[in-house]
């Protein structure tokens, strides 16, 4: 499977993933710009705004017929962080010509239906439809209200803000409720045409249809897209390391309390962070998952993140109120454990295994692919699933230990019910 | 084995049943790096009172899901970890009448197998380590308790039926899986966990004959007699027409269900015409979604579904929305409009076009794959013969399957409301 990557404009390219083996194949463009807190909010409401109708469908009626008869098409309006970009666009869903009834031809329709969501908006008075803008905007802060009602995702979501206050890896992916708030329909048009004329698009493809064939569909698709400069991707700023380790707590009316802990890691060397990050709380072989949960018996999940592109470990775990200090102290006391190479064989050849496992397998699903290179190119990253894979197989017990002994807590995050005592 | 190919699908079925009546199939996936495995046991949260040895049996609520998680244990040591162990990424779950344990692996795809076959045949409990779980599954409780989205579905079920055992959580109460022993579960898992109440599939690029002899090699030589199960005298109507509760969430939400009469026959068929009638009545592309969505009544949560489970059929739908009463009374009038009118000749070919591209799509996942073959053969029909059911199913049948099921006396509503 050969990947390919073609120049079509001025900061616009197109990916071809080329693949026989799926039902479907997919198509997705992608604008990528640096996360601003100015401009989260506005980015984000556009691909659901533009959802609402084109010039030749100007209602949802009228798209999801068009969407129907491309034998159940699916529109996605994705709006994604990667590092410290925000990407916003469309995935676009539909099965592969191979089994369309009748031989009918579904990549260049569907390519016309995209380039005309993103070109050619409905518009009154040169303006979004004002209806659907308010519309949109008021599920849009709707939606940023909702990551309440998952506390798993809140807490997670927490932390994360309150550790990087300030950086823009501390903007959640659609922005505050008051950043939603200040979106306006008078400048939001502007920001629109600055956006698909001067951000970073990435198109991708996966599916059975030749390179030359997609890339003349993609190019006939977004030709009236008015290409000037691009304006760049956010590039790579370590998160500052804090003197004093930041604690918050919040009360919730929850019955189950969530324990997060967020670690700034010194080292650079990513692979090692990555192995050092599954053997203490990435699978359900590693340190906190064995001892939080199956020794102590003191959750149901217990597990850790490393955020590759930032430098940075999460703990995410739900537990007792009082409990929190247990689970505290192990967890810590389980990262010392990796951090001293107080880790068996097993361990370690596990750890490498699920990571090679998940390497090899990328290739057999089409969200996955699509969503691993757009973090990639959002990161400035260029290496294949297959060259990471080849990393992790090089790396060693030594590079580990050192590369964790860098890893130092920065910030817990506490989140308990009302009547708890502490 | 015997191998089906199906054309409309490009997708082939190797089946065989062994002579202690486990099920096998086998879907080969050339192209993929992935393996995935599926063993299945007919045994789910609904099957609380059964027969053994010629004894009513009641057990506490959440055995079976007790029983998943206590699986994994071995005498030398636990399954999880072995499979770990090979980079596979082995998983369970447990549903109202079905408990899957799984992985998928890129390598060493007939170690895990075997793995995953004999950890499941042989059971191996103590009091101390079923004692220890209940720390991990009580957090599991807890944890699904803040959550609304399973809240409002619960609930729903409980207002819909009064005795089946569909009402009670799959996991149960923190109180019920109190009573839970070492010896009560040996008793399910001697009388559920019988290769003749069982199935394997495996999706990927293998070997369907190897794969066959793997769970010959592994599994009993015998099966295991028919266990009658006891899921109560379900009346026609609903228990509760209304419920409410307050939680931690930003915006209310709402579920609307309509019990449906169970299937009796053509299981398949019940299925996709429910699911084209909820297409129909209020999807995507349905004029009522349209209607709701512009007067900002329901938004891109909004959703529909029609569910089966033995004994029980109910459709319903739900999402945020500031007025969820506004909300079930149109989709009230939509229905019986339909099932009066009947359906639009275009909108119903566009919506049946979208049907089968979905149901396509569905078949990227091994995991559904493997699942609806489960569910498939429990149920006694062949999931992958979508394309042909489809082609009976006609306007009117989903006009009057809208009739009949939509009744507004057989209408519940569960609500979640912000504190």
């Amino acid at each position: 499977m050969e990947v390919t990557r073609t120049k079509l404009a001025e900061g616009m390219y197109l990916t071809c993933l080329p693949a026989q083996k799926f039902k479907t194949s997919l198509l997705s463009a992608q604008f990528v710009t640096p996360l601003r807190r100015e401009t989260v909010s506005s980015c984000a409401l556009l691909p659901a705004l533009l959802r609402r109708g084109t010039v030749s469908c100007p209602d949802m009626e009228s798209l999801s017929a068009r969407l129907d008869r491309l034998y159940g098409a699916r529109l996605d309006c994705t709006v994604r962080k990667k590092a410290e970009n925000q990407c916003v666009g469309f995935v676009v869903s539909l099965i592969d010509d191979r089994f369309v009834p009748g031989g009918e031809k579904l990549l260049e329709p569907a390519a016309e239906l995209l380039g005309e969501l993103i070109c050619s908006p409905v518009t009154e008075r040169g303006r979004f439809v004002e209806s659907y803008f308010e519309s949109e905007k008021t599920n849009l802060i709707d939606a940023i209200r909702s990551i309440l009602n998952d506390k798993r995702d809140y807490a997670d979501s927490r932390l994360l803000r309150e550790m990087c206050a300030g950086e823009p890896y501390g903007v959640p992916r659609l922005g505050e409720e008051a950043d939603a708030e200040r979106v306006q329909l008078q400048k939001l048009y502007a920001q629109y045409q600055e956006l698909i004329s001067t951000a970073r698009l990435e198109v991708f493809y996966s599916g059975s249809a030749p390179r030359a064939r997609v890339e003349q569909a993609v190019r006939a698709a977004l030709a009236s897209l008015p290409r000037r400069e691009a304006a760049g991707i956010a590039r790579h700023r370590p998160h500052p390391a804090r003197t004093e380790v930041l604690r918050v707590e919040e009360v919730l009316d929850v019955t189950q309390g969530k324990l997060g802990m967020g670690f700034a890691c010194g080292s650079e060397d990513y692979t090692a962070l990555l192995m050092g990050n599954t053997l203490f709380g990435g699978s359900s072989n590693s340190k906190l998952f064995m001892n939080v949960r199956e020794k102590l018996s003191l959750c149901y999940y217990a597990s850790s993140l490393y955020h590759r592109q930032k430098g940075l470990i999460t703990v995410s775990s739900g537990i007792e109120f009082q409990n929190c200090r247990k689970a505290y102290d192990e967890i810590l006391a389980q990262l010392a454990a990796v951090q001293r190479g107080s880790l068996e064989d097993w361990e370690l050849e596990g750890a490498r295994s699920t990571l090679l496992n998940a390497y090899a397998s990328m290739g057999d699903s089409q969200g996955k692919l699509e969503n691993f290179y757009l973090g990639q190119v959002a990161a400035g990253q260029q290496e294949t699933p297959e060259e990471l894979a080849e990393q992790v197989r090089q790396v060693t017990k030594e590079r580990i230990c050192r590369a964790m002994e860098t890893v130092r807590l920065d910030t817990v995050y506490f989140l308990r019910g009302e009547e708890a005592v502490e | 084995m015997k191998q089906t190919f199906y054309e409309r699908l490009g997708e082939s079925v190797c089946r065989e049943t062994l002579p202690n009546g486990l099920e096998i199939c086998v879907v080969p996936k050339p192209g993929y790096t992935k393996k995935y495995a599926f063993f299945a046991v007919r045994y789910g949260g609904m099957d609380t009172r059964f027969q053994l040895g010629g004894r009513w049996l009641d057990t506490p609520a959440g055995i079976a899901h007790y029983l998943e998680h206590k699986m994994f244990d071995t005498k030398e040591g636990n399954a999880l970890q072995e499979l770990a162990k090979n980079g596979a990424e082995p998983n369970a779950f447990t549903a109202n009448a079905m408990t899957g344990y799984y992985f998928d692996s890129t390598d060493h795809f007939e170690e895990n197998l075997k793995i995953l076959l004999s950890f499941v045949s042989v059971p191996y409990f103590t009091e101390e380590s079923v004692a220890k779980e209940q720390g991990i599954i009580g957090q599991e409780i807890r944890m699904i308790e803040d959550n609304p989205d399973w809240q409002i579905y619960t609930r729903m079920l409980q207002a819909l039926y009064q005795a089946s055992p569909i009402r009670t959580s799959i996991a149960g109460t923190v109180e019920s899986i109190s009573h839970i022993t070492a010896e009560t579960l040996y008793h399910c898992h001697r009388a559920f966990y019988t290769p003749s109440n069982m199935i394997l599939t495996v999706v990927g690029d293998v070997d369907p004959v190897h794969v066959a002899d793997i769970a010959r090699r592994i599994l009993p030589r015998e099966g295991g007699p028919v266990i009658p199960r006891d899921y109560g005298e379900e009346p026609e109507e609903v228990a509760l027409r209304e419920t409410s509760l307050a939680m931690e969430v930003s915006c209310p939400q709402f579920l609307t269900g309509y019990k449906c009469s169970p299937a009796r026959e053509d299981y398949l068929r019940v299925a996709l015409l429910g699911g084209m009638a909820c297409d129909i009545l209020l999807g995507d592309s349905s004029p009522l979604y349209h209607r709701l969505y512009d007067r900002g009544l329901i938004n891109a949560s909004f959703g529909g579904e029609f569910e089966m489970l033995p004994g029980a059929a109910y459709l319903y739908a739900g999402g945020d929305s500031k007025d969820a009463r506004a909300v079930t009374a149109e989709i009230q009038r939509e229905a019986e409009r339909i099932a009066g009118e009947g359906v639009d000749e275009a909108f119903y070919q566009q919506v049946r076009r979208a049907a089968f591209g979905s149901s396509l799509r569905g078949m990227n996942s091994f995991e559904n794959i493997a699942v609806s073959l489960t569910e498939g053969y429990f149920n006694g029909y062949d999931p992958f013969r979508f394309p042909q059911v489809f082609d009976t199913i006609t306007r009117a049948d989903v006009a009057a399957f809208l009739g009949e099921n939509l009744r507004e006396d057989r209408r519940v509503l569960s609500e979640i409301t912000p504190r």
